[in-house]
């Protein structure tokens, strides 16, 4: 169940010629955003503001283990035919800092707050290009959780509001991939929530991108006359579903989703969390690149004067042993209860207070663990502890 | 689960403290005070008992404390006690400085129930017309249960017998005693200490132990507890055994907090979040909840 519907139902494909993305890009220059994709960097790829398609990781694929992560070559020029790397779209719309307002205080003693607003400090226009299903889930999980409750997030919901979302199918899943069975992916639905929807399709003919509108916004952004967009060749709509469908049998992995949230629940004693905590280090990785954790803490400073005061909010990771301190001491003090806390809530309790699950299948909390620890396999035994 | 508490005309901005000014400072014990903070503009929408606040010490950090207080000219009574770096900023704070204050946040003793003033099918607490009340405070926990006493008493013909037990650690480390004294006059109400000393006529023991002296129907009764957890776990189970359903049991639960709009992830609690879903909950809510260790 996704939160955000669109109101406008995916009108028909275009092809756009790889060569021509630039058009793309200047497109949504023109029209006030900031395009944010990915781009091969230190040996990752990384997410990061664009200005030229030739930025873009053309012909990068990734090759992934249990605490590995290896881009390689591809025998194609695709540009969006790797596998999730270590940043997500939770980077911009969540950024790992922000600041919430200042206070000043006067010779008097009276305390002036001040919010940042979007009078003061609007929020960014990004163009989020080359979204994959399972981020595009992850934003939908967010919006959920920052901005479908009685309060709406400041920072998010702005940057929300503003950002133009580009969705790429995924058509090369990694080895630590399981989208497919949380049905999250790899295929971008009809009313997938986006602007545009993309499928990358490379062979022997080169690369061509078949791109729909998913909304008003996209439908204007195609109708600007200097995309050449042309009439997708006939054949196209047929091997864009193959790609998809056969990407969904090539999942590196599978959580088995059915009865799983009351398997975490009625397995809270089990000793295969004492069994996880001897290896997790619980350094808070699967918490900074899983592209659902929302959890911050904040930061109070005042400058030298001591009269001007600011908040600020940055990431926090369950696995912090400060994470769950109340006066006297922590209440997840062993490294057992804060794994559990973790990986019960991602993909138990989180159904309780936000009608989902919180895990979509992307698989970065297995590449980033420095351990391999891998959720999937924790589940597994949990299930089968918990017996039929 | 309730409902998420809406905060009109604050939705849009719940972060942002508005300055309060603290008219008047009482120090309850050693290391406790309460302060009573006054809008010294706009005024946060009306709290109701069980609520809570963000009190921000300028510069040092915001902490979640409950309302102890409720006056009808929009002040608000907080009861500090100093543990960490932002309660011992706001407990130094003197009558005329500046507090930061956010709010009103979670649900309330009435489990949100809101009723009208004029509704004569639930009372201003969400308990039937008529029922017994029995309040159990342990430490600090008799705190936000004062507005609670304070509603009961006001409108007496409402509620049936109120059974106030309250336990501290020692006679010194009693918060609110004009209030009791108050109370004693209007209800039943019993102190009991784990330490006494020296002209300690009163009770020792577990707060729960005076339970068994309580008068009231059980059937017919609701109960408000807070207080440490093991003081929260025995008190519930006393009061079952004594014939009380789990759901009129109620209990106000306390977790870190950094935003109190359900945003930060803090106060999770396995299906809950103590901010958004409570922080009171009945006792068949959250029992399983506080039975398992490092929850």
């Amino acid at each position: 169940m996704e939160p955000q519907s669109p109101t406008v139902t995916a009108g028909q494909p275009r092809e756009l010629a790889q060569d021509d993305l630039q058009a793309l890009f200047d497109a949504l220059t023109a029209r006030g955003w900031t395009v944010v994709g990915p781009t091969e960097r230190d040996g990752a790829v990384v997410l990061a503001e664009l200005t030229r398609a030739d930025q873009l990781p053309h012909g990068v694929g990734v090759r992934l283990a249990p605490g590995g992560y290896r881009l390689r070559q591809r025998e194609d020029r695709a540009a969006f035919a790797h596998s999730a790397g270590p940043q997500s779209w939770k980077n911009f719309l969540h950024p790992e800092r922000a600041r919430l307002w200042q206070a000043d205080r006067d010779e008097e003693g009276g305390v002036t707050f001040t919010p940042d607003t979007e009078e003061t400090a609007p929020a960014p226009r990004y163009a989020l290009l080359g979204v994959h299903p399972c981020d595009l889930a992850a934003i939908s999980r967010l919006d959920r959780v920052l901005t479908g409750g009685a309060f709406r997030d400041p920072v998010y919901g702005p940057r929300r509001d503003a950002a133009f979302v580009i969705a790429v199918a995924c058509t090369d899943p990694g080895e630590l991939c399981f989208c497919a069975s949380v049905g999250t992916g790899p295929g971008l639905r009809e009313d997938a929530p986006c602007d545009l929807a993309v499928h990358e399709i490379a062979d022997r003919d080169g690369v061509r991108l078949m791109i729909s509108a998913h909304s008003g916004r996209g439908a204007e952004l195609l109708s600007d006359p200097r995309l050449p967009l042309r009439e997708p060749h006939p054949e196209l709509p047929e091997l864009a579903r193959r790609r998809t469908e056969d990407a969904a049998q090539r999942m590196g992995r599978e959580l088995e989703t059915e009865g799983l949230r009351d398997v975490l629940a009625g397995t809270l004693d089990s000793s295969v969390w004492d069994e996880v905590a001897s290896r997790c280090l619980t350094c808070g990785n699967c918490t900074m690149v899983c592209p659902t954790c929302f959890c911050t803490t904040t930061e109070d400073t005042t400058d030298l004067t001591g009269e001007h005061a600011e908040r600020w909010r940055r990431w926090d990771s369950c696995f912090d042993l400060d994470f769950s301190y109340v006066h006297g001491g922590s209440v997840r003090t062993s490294g057992r209860s804060r794994y559990r806390q973790w990986l019960t809530h991602k993909l138990g309790t989180w159904h309780d207070q936000f009608g989902s699950s919180g895990c979509v299948g992307c698989g970065r909390c297995i590449v980033w663990c420095p351990v391999g620890i891998d959720l999937t396999v924790e589940a597994a035994r949990l299930r089968e502890e918990a017996g039929p | 689960m309730t409902s998420a508490a809406t905060v009109p005309g604050r939705a849009a901005d719940p972060a942002t403290p508005l300055p309060y000014l603290v008219r008047h400072r009482l120090r309850e014990t050693d290391d406790t005070v309460t302060l009573e903070l006054v809008p010294l503009d706009e005024a946060l929408p009306r709290f109701r008992p069980g609520q809570f606040s963000m009190l921000y010490a300028f510069g040092v950090g915001e902490i979640p404390v409950s309302v102890s207080g409720i006056a009808p000219d929009d002040a608000l009574a907080h009861t500090i006690r100093a543990v960490g770096k932002v309660s011992e900023a706001l407990c130094r704070l003197r009558p005329g400085e500046v507090v930061g204050v956010c709010g009103p946040f979670g649900n309330d003793w009435a489990l949100g129930v809101g009723p009208s003033e004029d509704d004569d099918r639930v009372t201003a607490l969400g308990t039937d017309p008529g029922e017994d009340l029995v309040v159990l405070g342990g430490g600090l926990g008799l705190s936000p249960l004062r507005p609670v006493v304070r509603l009961a008493l006001s409108r007496p013909g409402a509620y049936g017998r109120l059974t106030v037990l309250v336990g501290a650690r020692s006679p010194r480390e009693l918060v609110h005693r004009a209030d009791l004294t108050q109370w004693c006059a209007l209800g039943d109400v019993r102190v009991t200490v784990d330490h006494p000393e020296a002209g300690w006529s009163g009770p020792v023991g577990q707060v729960t132990d005076q339970l068994r002296h309580a008068v009231f129907r059980p059937e017919r009764t609701t109960a408000f507890v807070c207080g440490p957890e093991p003081m929260m776990r025995a008190s519930a189970e006393a009061l079952m055994r004594r014939g009380v359903p789990p759901e009129r049991i109620r209990l106000s639960l306390e977790r870190n907090m950094r935003c109190a709009t359900a945003w930060c992830g803090h106060c999770q609690l396995g299906r809950v979040l103590v901010c958004r879903d409570g922080p009171v909950f009945t006792w068949r809510q959250a029992a399983d909840l506080l039975a398992v260790h490092e929850l």
